[in-house]
């Protein structure tokens, strides 16, 4: 255990392939250009306020409520992308059927698609005179313009991240493991939720945190669905978006700075249960 | 493989020299940016044509305009950061006087530059109604009235919606007589008749007239024009309100950056033919409203109904430089009235 810990934090793996130091390098400066710099940007711009100045506007209600809606529609979004991602991936996966190949196509479309785009649409089949949205109408459900019209839009663009990731994974799994569950008296549900979802757990969750973090950015498709307004559904994004048209920069940056703190600490947490799930139903380990 | 590596590269390092490095020294001729708003699209390429063809008679020079469309903050925005932009033509004043204090590459005095607050044509805000008008939308008052859907764009975001918040504030000024409070009230309940705020012009027509969502849209006059053109003019009624306020859109030369690409001759030129009888006259065409009036032939103004035009220098206001704090910056009057709606 000791010697297996140490060797964990040996710089230097020995590989049959050359170029550790290389690669480290360049992978360092890539980061440090890509990512590093840019976002400390963010902490710089938004340190020009003072902790004071900082405080009242992370603090400030409307700031308070966008940063609500934009991460709970966020959560919304990724569970209901789980659970229906991993449908589709096991239809993708596990049958062959005509057609199959053309619906494997569609599931990476919204990676595609301008996101502007996808909003446009999907307010016009939403909207109350669309074709999706007069049929719900007479129920009193209400989608575009609406809180549920941003989860909606979230769903859209986060579908692809979900089934990418669990895809490969359930590739993997092989029938017999099926089998044997049935042979051994398992029911179809216990099949289900104790022998195939432990397997998928990690890349669930692998595919939760990416559409999340998809989710928490997305700007393009959720204003032209959510409706905008302030206190019900104004996305974080957006407002900073405001404080920038009012030539308010720090303003602007000291959001962005709260976003960017709370995703990273739930994309860290994620990242817990995450190594804590693969310990546990390890798989391929 | 390699060649058209190699090519993608070599096309590439073209496209960026000719994009940031010298517009004005790549070719002999001269090329002016125009970095504009989003409404004014159709109005520019056809100006552009009708000032490279005089140009070319006056100087035997060829001049290429190049425009950029976007939301008038984000445009100013873009010239702040370094688009090098000869000039700018924006919606609001206050855009420019952005561009003047975070960078300035504007002298100050550019409102006095050109003629009429360097306002070439204007606009004003009217009231697009369903057709037969079935709510009886005549004025400011009507918009508050119970079961009315307002449907305006952001004023945080957009330019067209802050002169939008203007003209009902105008209105709800002279009909309390002044009291700031009762005004206050009568333009927070006007945006609490509003289901959708978009974040542009463009994006609360399609609001409107597509979804067809609330029963007025709050628009620019040319935009209303616009609507009327596109879906059929069976459709929609343009309500013109007894009282609404004179937008100006206005010009100005980038001075930084035309004397760093020696293109001043050119781009004063440019914005100086919006004030010729031809510029003037497109802009009619366009459905804006000429400065100079008297320069365009009559049949070109009929389309113009009159209206009692409240300006931004009217002391209500006291002009961009303080209405733009006063009003829509953050904490401002905007943020104050809507801030009931999160009691609701």
């Amino acid at each position: 255990m000791a010697a297996s810990h140490r060797a964990g934090w040996r710089l230097r793996q020995p590989s049959v392939i050359p170029g550790f130091g290389l690669t480290l390098g360049f992978t360092i400066v890539y980061l440090t250009l890509i990512i590093l710099i840019p976002l400390s940007g963010i902490a710089w711009r938004s340190a020009e306020l003072g902790w004071s100045d900082f405080w009242a506007i992370a603090t400030d209600e409307r700031v308070v409520k966008s940063l609500e809606i934009s991460f709970g529609a966020s959560l919304a979004a990724a569970a209901v992308n789980t659970v229906f991602g991993i449908i589709v991936a096991w239809v993708l996966v596990r049958y062959r059927f005509p057609g199959r190949r053309i619906l494997d196509a569609i599931v990476d479309l919204p990676f595609a698609l301008p996101t502007a785009v996808a909003g446009i649409s999907l307010a016009a089949i939403y909207a109350p005179n669309g074709w999706i949205g007069q049929l719900l109408a007479p129920l009193g459900i209400k989608v575009a313009f609406t809180p549920l019209g941003i989860v909606v839009a979230l769903i859209f663009i986060g579908l692809p991240f979900v089934v990418r990731t669990v895809q490969p994974v359930m590739e993997e799994i092989d029938t017999e493991v099926e089998e044997a569950a049935a042979t051994l008296g398992a029911s179809r549900f216990q099949t289900v939720f104790r022998v195939l979802l432990p397997g998928l757990a990690p890349a669930m969750l692998t595919g939760f945190a990416l559409a999340f973090a998809r989710a928490v950015g997305e700007y393009g498709s959720v204003i032209f669905i959510a409706g905008n307004i302030p206190y019900v559904s104004e996305i974080a994004p957006l407002l900073i978006v405001i404080r920038l048209e009012e030539f308010h920069y720090a303003g602007a940056t000291a959001i962005a700075a709260v976003m960017l703190v709370l995703s990273f600490v739930m994309l860290f947490l994620i990242n817990l249960i995450q190594a804590w799930s693969r310990r546990r139903y390890g798989h391929g380990a | 493989m390699t060649i058209s590596r190699r090519s993608v590269i070599l096309s590439s390092i073209l496209g960026a020299t000719v994009h940031f490095g010298g517009l004005g020294f790549a070719f002999a001729d001269t090329t002016l940016l125009n970095v504009s708003y989003d409404p004014t699209r159709e109005f520019y390429k056809e100006f552009n044509a009708a000032f490279a063809a005089k140009w070319k008679a006056d100087t035997g020079e060829t001049v290429t305009i190049q425009n950029s469309h976007g939301g008038s903050g984000k445009q100013a925005r873009a010239v702040i950061d370094g688009l090098e932009a000869d000039v700018v033509t924006l919606a609001l004043e206050s855009d420019i006087n952005a561009i003047v204090e975070n960078s300035g590459k504007i002298a100050k005095d550019w409102r006095t530059r050109f003629e009429h607050n360097s306002a070439p044509y204007t606009s004003t805000i009217v009231f697009l109604v369903r057709k037969g008008n079935p709510k009886g939308i005549k004025d400011w008052g009507d918009l508050v009235k119970e079961g009315v859907e307002v449907i305006t764009p952001n004023p945080k975001t957009s330019g067209g919606a802050r002169w939008n918040y203007l003209a009902a504030w105008a209105w709800a000024h002279g009909q309390y007589g002044g009291d700031e409070a009762k005004i206050k009230t009568y333009v927070g309940e006007l945006f609490q008749h509003v289901p959708v705020l978009d974040t542009g012009a463009r994006g609360s027509t399609t609001t409107f007239a597509q979804r067809q969502l609330g029963d007025v849209l709050l628009a620019w006059e040319n935009e209303a024009f616009l609507v009327g053109k596109e879906f059929g003019a069976d459709q929609f009624e343009t309500v013109i309100p007894p009282q609404s306020i004179l937008a100006e859109p206005p010009v100005a030369v980038v001075d930084a950056n035309v004397d760093a690409k020696g293109t001043r001759k050119a781009a004063e030129a440019y914005l100086g033919y919006l004030y010729s009888q031809e510029g003037q006259t497109i802009a009619a065409r366009n459905f804006y409203r000429p400065s100079k009036p008297e320069l365009v032939p009559p049949a070109e103004l009929e389309r113009f109904a009159k209206v009692n035009l409240v300006t931004i220098d009217d002391p209500i206001f006291g002009g961009w430089v303080k209405a733009q704090p006063y009003h829509f910056a953050d904490g401002g009057v905007f943020d104050q009235i809507y801030k009931p709606a999160s009691s609701n």
